[in-house]
């Protein structure tokens, strides 16, 4: 178990470095950063002098040294946009999205999870057929598209909630929704077919021999082991979230990092993108592991295997 | 007919053969999809406006069926006065080029990848196997995103994103097939034999290989209309006046109070054109390997 735990952490380290080269190279691809940094009039002299402030003149190795060097240690460049350092300008964004995220996780398993444990009680009705064509149908489209339909149901043609923008509770109800229909579909599909496999079992039907009412039986006899797959799998489903808050903030104006990498693909702030995707991939990469590790621990096959 | 199945003289393969054309939702959305095949093949003939021309006489008209609508127009038109129902027509035939072509491009480069890593094994195998898990693990959209900023939005580079973002699925897949394959009597033979490994590769284990890739690229088209849609929407994929149906939601977003019909219209396209693929694949996937329900 150690063994498979401390092999699953070393691959993700070497993953988050392997984004570090990439993001290093992609910078030096995208063009010379001096053209961006000086004036179009500067002279030759005032070029070198930048160039070897900023250690350009050294060789390509050597500069991913140094970019290296200062990533570990929080500095990933000036924002050309804000002109602050721009893990300062992404951290300041950075609890917009959390809270989002959060809630939206928090809607997916609301809405989901009856949903999946009725589908399971009631298999082969035509309830459980329409919950799982709505879940297929929910997989169909594109996010923004669900959340473009809520904001001209809700926003402009009934006006109860507002279109975009962050503040009152009111704010966080459709982007939330729209977030949290992304896993929903996913969750709801992941219950019903782990309830369908307890529900089958001898000490279900012990408990309804012994006259235990139906709720009990459902909830706390059997959604107790049902849930064990879901929780192990809501590390990869907040991974999602993460991912999926770049198009839901895009769509909702929201003022998360999500919406400032876009905006930042549009200003060309590479510093920013830089950034975000270094943020963005670590925390995905640490959800995945996290996920990976749940799972080892409650399946043994995997823990053993090798 | 029924009958002659139900009573056993029709072998069981022919009467599966007979529920996989005839049941209910596969043949939904086959229809869906030949119709979105012929559709973007005949776009040139059956669009009745140019897609990317409009009349700014006649911007934002609603669909005929709502008041002021213009029948020559039967989905309305956008703010600049474009068809929308052309637009869409025109939209079927980018979508679809782009899915199909990007998932040929990573299936033929994963397959490759994934028949080297098997059938060499050893270093070749460990070196190509964890350049897939570290692509597995790292985000697609966002990897998507920077390689737009660089190389700049084109039809081209979408389908390079595309390749990058889903060659891991199609090596791990291939590679491990090729595994099971590899020991085999005939490939151990034809070795033996002194057949080079390429033909052995591409003649022997090709072949056997084939039916789970076919499964795995239908169900894959499906995120790939999606994750185009998306990069369309964010402005970093196929860029305009094409008219790529997530340039159209993104472009009637503005309007979604006076003229909803453009954003609209472009989503239903992408959710009956993913549907039917999503269908599809499971079904074929049924039909064609059971043992692979799992991916």
């Amino acid at each position: 178990m150690q063994r498979y735990i401390l092999g699953r952490v070393v691959q993700a380290v070497i993953t988050i470095w392997f984004v570090s080269v990439i993001v290093f190279a992609l910078a030096r691809l995208t063009g010379n950063p001096l053209d961006v940094i000086l004036p179009v009039e500067a002279t030759k002299e005032q070029y070198e002098a930048m160039a070897a402030k900023l250690g350009l003149d050294k060789p390509l190795p050597v500069q991913y040294g140094i970019f290296f060097m200062n990533a570990v240690q929080g500095d990933l460049g000036e924002s050309l946009r804000f002109h602050r350092p721009a893990l300062e300008v992404v951290l300041g964004r950075l609890p917009a999205t959390l809270e989002l995220g959060v809630l939206a996780f928090l809607v997916s398993l609301a809405i989901a999870i009856p949903v999946g444990v009725y589908a399971a009680r009631h298999r082969g009705t035509s309830l459980d057929g329409v919950a799982r064509g709505v879940a297929i149908l929910g997989q169909s489209v594109p996010h923004f598209w669900t959340g473009i339909i809520l904001i001209l149901i809700f926003a402009v043609w009934l006006r109860l909630l507002p279109a975009s923008g962050k503040g009152g509770i009111q704010h966080f109800i459709l982007p939330a929704v729209t977030l949290g229909s992304v896993m929903a579909a996913g969750i709801m599909r992941l219950t019903r077919s782990a309830m369908l496999d307890v529900l089958g079992s001898e000490y279900i039907k012990l408990a309804r021999a012994k006259g235990v009412r139906e709720s009990i039986v459902l909830w706390k006899h059997a959604f107790k082991n049902a849930a064990l797959p879901v929780l192990t799998f809501s590390a990869v489903m907040f991974v999602r979230i993460l991912t999926g808050s770049i198009v839901t903030e895009t769509v909702f104006a929201w003022p998360g990092i999500g919406r400032l990498v876009v905006e930042a693909v549009s200003y060309r702030d590479f510093p920013v993108i830089q950034t975000v995707v270094m943020l963005m991939s670590a925390m995905y990469i640490a959800g995945n592991l996290t996920t990976d590790i749940l799972y080892a621990y409650v399946n043994p096959k995997i823990r053993y295997r090798k | 007919m029924v009958g002659l199945a139900a009573a056993g003289r029709i072998p069981k393969s022919v009467s599966l053969f007979r529920q996989a054309i005839f049941g209910p939702l596969p043949t939904v959305s086959l229809l869906i999809l030949f119709a979105l095949i012929g559709i973007a093949l005949s776009a040139g003939w059956i669009a009745p406006h140019s897609p990317v021309e409009g009349s700014l006489r006649l911007t934002m008209l609603p669909p005929v069926w709502m008041e002021g609508g213009n029948s020559d127009y039967l989905l309305g038109t956008d703010k600049f006065g474009r068809d929308v129902l052309s637009r869409l027509i025109y939209g079927a035939r980018v979508s679809t080029s782009a899915a199909f072509l990007a998932i040929f491009v990573t299936a033929v480069f994963g397959t490759l990848i994934g028949l080297l890593a098997g059938y060499l094994g050893g270093r070749v195998d460990t070196v190509l196997m964890r350049l897939a898990d570290i692509g597995l693990s790292m985000p697609g959209i966002l990897i998507a995103l920077i390689l737009a900023v660089v190389l700049g939005p084109s039809f081209k580079n979408v389908v390079l994103i595309v390749l990058i973002v889903l060659w891991p699925h199609f090596a791990r897949q291939v590679r491990g097939e090729t595994l099971g394959v590899k020991e085999q009597d005939f490939v151990i033979l034809a070795r033996s034999m002194g057949v080079s490994s390429w033909t052995i590769m591409w003649r022997h284990i090709f072949p056997n290989v084939m039916p789970s890739l076919l499964v795995l690229a239908t169900l894959d088209v499906g995120y790939v209309v999606i994750l185009e849609a998306t990069l369309a929407f964010l402005g970093v994929g196929i860029p305009p006046p094409n008219p790529s149906w997530g340039v159209m939601i993104a472009e009637g977003r503005e309007y979604l109070e006076t003229a909803w019909w453009i954003s609209v219209f472009p989503g239903v396209a992408i959710g009956l054109t993913v549907f039917a693929l999503n269908m599809t694949g499971d079904w074929v996937r049924d039909k064609l390997d059971p043992k692979l329900r799992q991916i």
